[in-house]
């Protein structure tokens, strides 16, 4: 602020304190009569004019002596910034301090160990759960179990591979699932036989024409990704479509609605947001979920 | 029961206008009612959220601010205008001046209040906190307002007597202080008839905001409640103000330093750092000038304790004395900043509003009403003085209960929130918090709910002392023992 506001706060504030402490005292001396002031109003309003109670000057004269004191310490007279050189920015940057020393020591002392041992470690897990129930929790849910469109992590099927290793490679780059939306490209007798055949892959009732032209369209655009015996491929993330666990249901109407507009997965990158250390403990707590 | 001296005097009573007293009294009572009704419904939303409805103008959010505008502008404002206008005519010893433009400030003040009735409920807001009104509401309200002033001040200016009596000076500057207060804060741009932006914007804004609602804490809630106080405690009491010096001294001293305390409300925030630590300093040394009136209210009843006994209406003052001290002490420590780092957004904050609302603004104004409301109708006394005093019974048990409640809660939130476990997270969620809220919630709608059942008593009493002649025809003189 320029130097005119600055003295202009600092005249007004020290100004008015002053101004209190001449109202106190040139109140506390002289004649102490306290007789009535002889006014009345009303018929029988009066006043007595007693002295300022002592313990009550003394109160006021304090809380002035602890604002100045305070004033001369910390930032509040305009530009002066206080003897301390306090702000709340350095305050601030020294809580932190103290919070990352504790998160160091606590950290540190998994740090030689690799996700795979830690999953066997109860104190590792407990810290890994508090950092999957602050940042995991929002879309796999607190009991991991997932949702529609969020991966279960406590079963054994894994898009991308279930290694601690791998684990961690998820959550530190994230991931990007991405199916295509293919079935409009397809007419509609074709559309239903793969819908069929995918929805009914190990059931032996499904009509054997409907799974041959089922088959037959499946060869051309999905083996690609799913693999020719419809099992998935971890690289890519492509699911397995022959087990019952389905990321966006398996009933006939979700696989249409993949089929006619995609999916788009999303596991954002932790990097940034989490510590490697922080990563290593959350992948060991994770994998730890289905080892059981 | 002393009823007449005016046969003693040589010169002619005045005439003194009192039929806007008698409307601003009533409607004391109504909206007392009204505004903690809502406040009771708006209590227990926080216990059973089902109870809005569904309905969107019953939600938390629009009936929260219709609550707290219903109890300071409609209840406190109403009464604040029936006892300025009888204590400036009685201490002036003269009528008011331009009495029809005093009937305009009662329509008016109906008609905002009406205004904010409707426009809350429908989410038509400014979104300050108590300055939600929008910018037509807030024309009517500065014209009001000036109209009240050019009223009040005429009275002042006309007076028989030379020296203008403690209570009106604390009037005077509350009826100055607000109109500053809320014309420099409610500046805005009108975008249409329901909509307007302020001029001032970020951290200025919420300085300016805080400027206000911080003062409009200090002269309408305790300026102005320390006139209606500096004349109906040595009124009730029969006993003379105990210090003209401490009254000088403190009055100077608390309208100089309210004005710097508004930083307090926004401690660790985007506010500079220098202007919360002025705050902070300015509100500590308020605590002297605040208690100034305490002591004089105090001192004044000292002599006349034996009264306290058989006159419930002493009872009420006292005890708004008391709670009057504990507000204005449990401010300066609040706006220390390591303690307001913990109470800062918790129920603390809504215990101490209350402490001071309930216990220090609804009980002097219920104490005034009680006094006035005879003179008024030319009655001895109130209907019934069992009445008044079990009224002052479940006020007192009401408040009691609410701040009790509100600070339990609020330090255990405060800890709750701040605690953090060693690699740096939250030990609690948010909906912990709540959930050990809870029964506090419970007790906290209990102490409402005692609370207005005073009011109910309270309204039942008034009809029943208007509406019952009274055994003996009494002057409408201010001069008069109760009971």
């Amino acid at each position: 602020m320029s130097t005119f506001w600055s003295l202009f706060i600092i005249v007004i504030s020290v100004g008015s304190m002053l101004g209190s402490l001449w109202l106190l005292f040139s109140n506390a001396r002289g004649k102490m009569s306290t007789e009535d002031t002889g006014h009345v109003w009303d018929d029988d309003l009066r006043e007595n004019n007693n002295p300022l109670p002592r313990w009550w000057l003394n109160l006021f004269v304090l809380t002035v002596i602890f604002a100045a004191i305070y004033l001369a310490f910390y930032p509040g007279l305009g530009n002066f910034a206080g003897t301390l050189g306090w702000t709340s920015n350095k305050q601030l940057a020294e809580r932190l301090q103290v919070v990352e020393a504790k998160r160091e020591a606590l950290f540190s002392q998994f740090r030689d160990q690799d996700p795979g041992a830690l999953s066997k470690n109860a104190a590792a897990l407990s810290l890994g759960r508090d950092v999957f129930l602050n940042n995991c929790a929002g879309c796999h849910g607190a009991d991991a179990k997932g949702a529609v469109g969020f991966p279960n992590l406590t079963d054994h099927d894994w898009l991308y591979g279930g290694t601690p290793e791998t684990i961690v490679a998820t959550i530190t780059n994230g991931r990007n699932g991405m199916m295509p939306a293919l079935g409009p490209s397809m007419d509609k007798a074709t559309l239903d036989a793969v819908v069929q055949t995918v929805a009914h892959w190990n059931d032996p009732k499904l009509d054997p024409a409907i799974r041959e032209k089922g088959m037959a369209q499946f060869n051309i655009t999905c083996m690609a990704c799913h693999g020719p015996t419809g099992t998935g491929n971890p690289i890519l993330g492509a699911p397995n479509l022959t087990d019952n666990i389905w990321l966006y249901g398996g009933s006939t109407d979700r696989i249409r609605e993949t089929l006619m507009k995609g999916r788009q997965g999303k596991m954002p990158p932790h990097q940034p947001l989490l510590s490697a250390d922080e990563i290593k403990v959350v992948a060991a707590y994770v994998y730890s979920l289905s080892q059981n | 029961m002393a009823t007449d001296t005016v046969a003693h005097k040589t010169v002619a009573a005045p005439v003194y206008h009192d039929t806007v007293i008698r409307q601003f009294s009533v409607m004391t009572v109504v909206w007392g009612i009204v505004g903690m009704l809502v406040g009771v419904i708006i209590a227990s939303q926080l216990m059973f959220p089902a109870l809005n409805f569904d309905v969107p103008f019953l939600t938390y959010s629009r009936l929260r601010p219709l609550h707290t505008n219903a109890v300071i502008f409609a209840f406190g404002g109403c009464a604040l205008f029936a006892t300025s206008y009888w204590v400036v005519q009685r201490t002036s010893h003269t009528g008011l001046f331009l009495p029809k433009l005093a009937s305009f400030t009662f329509w008016g003040w109906q008609a905002v209040i009406v205004a904010a009735a409707i426009t809350l409920p429908l989410g038509i807001t400014q979104s300050k906190e108590y300055a939600e009104l929008e910018w037509p509401i807030d024309i009517l309200i500065a014209v009001v307002w000036v109209s009240y002033a050019i009223v009040f001040f005429g009275t002042i200016a006309k007076r028989k007597v030379s020296h203008i009596y403690v209570a009106n000076w604390f009037y005077g500057a509350y009826i100055i202080a607000i109109a500053v207060l809320h014309i420099v804060n409610s500046l805005a741009i009108p975008v249409s008839l329901t909509k307007s932006y302020p001029i001032y914007s970020g951290a200025v804004d919420a300085m300016v905001q805080w400027w206000y609602g911080h003062n409009a804490v200090g002269f309408f809630l305790t300026a102005g409640f320390l006139g209606m106080m500096y004349y109906f405690v040595p009124k009730q009491a029969g006993r003379p103000i105990y210090s003209y010096r401490l009254s000088v001294v403190h009055f100077w001293a608390l309208i100089s330093i309210y004005m710097w305390a508004g930083p307090h409300h926004l401690h660790y925030t985007a506010l500079p750092d220098w202007v919360q630590s002025i705050g902070m300093a300015f509100s500590l040394i308020l605590l002297a000038p605040s208690w100034g009136g305490m002591i004089n209210g105090i001192m004044t009843l000292s002599g006349a304790w034996h009264k306290l006994r058989d006159d419930p209406i002493l009872k009420f003052m006292i005890v708004s004395l008391s709670f009057y001290g504990m507000s204005t002490f449990e401010g300066p420590m609040m706006s220390i900043k390591t303690v307001n780092a913990l109470s800062h957004y918790t129920d603390w904050t809504i215990g101490h509003v209350h402490s001071g609302a309930l216990g220090w603004v609804a009980m002097i104004s219920i104490g005034s009403i009680y006094v006035l409301v005879p003179r008024l109708w030319n009655r001895p006394k109130m209907y019934s003085i069992p009445a008044i005093n079990l009224h002052f019974w479940l006020s007192t048990i009401g408040t009691v209960l609410y701040i009790t409640a509100m600070w339990i809660a609020g330090v255990m939130q405060g800890l709750m929130w701040r605690a953090v476990e060693d690699d740096g997270t939250l030990t609690y969620t948010f909906i912990e918090s709540l959930k050990a809220t809870y029964p506090y919630y419970g007790v906290r709608l209990l102490g409402g709910l005692t609370f207005l059942s005073g009011m109910l008593i309270m309204a039942w009493n008034v009809y029943k002392t208007i509406s019952t002649p009274g055994a003996e025809p009494v002057r409408a003189s201010s001069k008069g023992a109760l009971a």
